[in-house]
């Protein structure tokens, strides 16, 4: 996808000169610096960069769970001033609801927009199913692995029908396998129903699977230090690493996130 | 989970009840080795004379039962207000700061005053009769119930908070949503250590010249050096106590059979 025909998209989220200090017992710490992006509607943007960087920040920006000290999020034109519904948010720790059934913590967003019972029930359904867990509608989610627990999520999620989907590190704590068949679920599910996505990640490679464009994060302070088109056309899946271009943005990408690494190390 | 599980096949192949039934077996057999001995027979009278002091409680003094009613009645009401009270309490200290920045440290001062200190200043405060009875007692559970409550309230997961908050909840959804089901482990905790608090403050609430009631019975019949119908009043102070657990844990399987629980 060519430059200029990107530029012609609706922009959906703009974040402007955004910065936010923390001032601690031990000092301010400037978490992010001067941060500036647009995201266009239906991209699917992944975050990388050393821990500290202050992705998460940002994702919390943009979620309205945390103001920034200075600048300003936008969607829509609209600046962000508290959550909204419009922007759906995964937890890496997957935040289920224990004392809910898979059921009821899908349906948890839609009973506070009051919908009519039988609808709730319906839309419920419909993105259980999508991540595949109709068997599980009535389980608790202790009784869930680590993979169906984040399914439950994504499908309570997408059952808002934010128009926004902001992910941090949501298949982190899961093993290589689960976390491979989720990539490939998300894609699939991304590929059907458009959204905006902001995706936190620390893997490279799920990075560039995933993302149209990928952002790079310097730590200390945090700040946006590139952003790589990555122009694989989708639909894409596992084999989609197998591409030379994959490895060459991967190597071109991961020595990048390296370099921010040392330099935090230091 | 057992650490020592292998080893420990044959203590599962025994059913619970078995089990309780051994642990009487050797309760008797202790009480009645202590009963044997010169010096522990005072205070460890045979069983069987403990268990037909009861006739004599019951029948002949016709005083009994009046105890048990006239005890659970204070308890009770006192637990109820205690309860009350303390929950609320709790939450707003966890939901406005300056309100628990006020109030936490008097909680945890008079907590670990013994309520036996403080009976004669309610009974100048109150008078005799029921009322400093219930005071005390509400007074000792509305702190365990509160201090129980407010550790649970500030420990509820960040993240659950902040996932209702992007599903659209305000502030009293948020509260009825999340944070009160998140709690309620603790209340139940919060319930089953004020009850133990409220019984044993029984004797110390009973000391404010009660007419009736297990603990001044307890305080009478030791004056009067009747061992017997004493240790069968303080077996019955504890098979209340053991009853109010039970009934506890049949609401608690019900009301938090979602926790992730360890099985001990």
């Amino acid at each position: 996808m060519a430059g200029e025909a990107r530029d012609l998209r609706k922009i959906k989220v703009q974040i402007k000169d955004v910065e936010k200090v923390y001032e601690g017992r031990n000092g301010r710490t400037v978490a992010l610096n001067g941060v500036n992006l647009d995201i266009y509607d239906n991209e699917f943007i992944c975050v990388v960069g050393p821990s500290g960087c202050g992705k998460s920040t940002l994702l919390n920006i943009i979620a309205g769970l945390h103001e920034p000290t200075a600048g300003e999020v936008l969607v829509d034109g609209v600046k962000v001033e508290g959550t909204g519904v419009d922007r759906g948010v995964v937890f890496q720790q997957y935040a289920l609801f224990p004392w809910l059934t898979v059921k009821k913590n899908v349906e948890f967003g839609l009973r506070i927009k009051k919908l009519p019972k039988e609808e709730q029930e319906a839309i419920a359904m419909k993105y259980i199913k999508m991540v595949g867990l109709e068997k599980f509608v009535n389980a608790y989610p202790k009784e869930l692995s680590g993979g169906m627990k984040q399914r439950v999520a994504i499908a309570r999620a997408y059952a808002v029908n934010p128009s926004i989907l902001l992910m941090d590190e949501p298949f982190g704590a899961l093993d290589a396998q689960t976390r491979t068949q989720l990539q490939t679920e998300l894609l699939r599910t991304w590929e059907e129903e458009q959204k905006t996505c902001f995706f936190i990640t620390h893997d490279v490679e799920e990075a560039i699977l995933l993302a149209s464009r990928v952002v790079v994060m310097s730590a200390r302070p945090g700040r946006i230090k590139e952003v790589i088109d990555i122009n694989i056309p989708y639909p894409r899946n596992q084999e989609t690493k197998m591409l030379p271009e994959f490895t060459e943005l991967k190597n071109y990408i991961w020595g990048m996130v390296y370099k921010e690494y040392l330099e935090v190390q230091k | 989970m057992n650490v020592k599980k292998k080893k420990a096949d044959w203590v599962s192949k025994i059913p619970k009840w078995a089990w309780l039934l051994i642990s009487l077996v050797v309760a008797i057999a202790f009480w009645t080795l202590l009963s044997l001995g010169e010096k522990t027979s005072r205070a460890f009278p045979p069983l069987l004379e403990v268990f037909s002091s009861y006739t004599k409680m019951a029948v002949d003094r016709d005083v009994f039962w009046g105890d048990v009613a006239s005890s659970l009645t204070s308890a009770g009401i006192g637990f109820l207000l205690g309860f009350v009270i303390g929950v609320p309490v709790a939450f707003l200290m966890a939901w406005y700061r300056p309100f628990r920045f006020i109030v936490e440290p008097w909680i945890q001062f008079v907590r670990n005053i013994p309520p036996l200190a403080y009976v004669p200043l309610v009974v100048i405060a109150v008078g005799v009769g029921r009322t400093p009875q219930i005071v005390v007692i509400c007074l000792a559970t509305f702190l365990t119930i509160c201090i129980t409550v407010f550790q649970g309230v500030i420990n509820v997961d960040e993240t659950l908070i902040k996932a209702a908050r992007v599903l659209g909840a305000n502030d009293t959804l948020l509260f009825v949503r999340v944070i009160f089901p998140a709690t309620t482990p603790f209340i139940i905790t919060a319930i089953r250590l004020g009850i133990s608090v409220a019984l044993t403050t029984l004797i110390a609430a009973e000391s404010t010249g009660a007419t009736a009631g297990l603990g001044m019975r307890i305080r009478a019949l030791s004056s009067s050096f009747e061992v017997e119908p004493m240790m069968l009043y303080i077996i019955v102070v504890g098979i209340i106590g053991m009853a109010a657990e039970k009934i506890l844990k049949f609401f608690e399987r019900r009301l938090t059979a979602w926790q992730e629980k360890r099985e001990i």
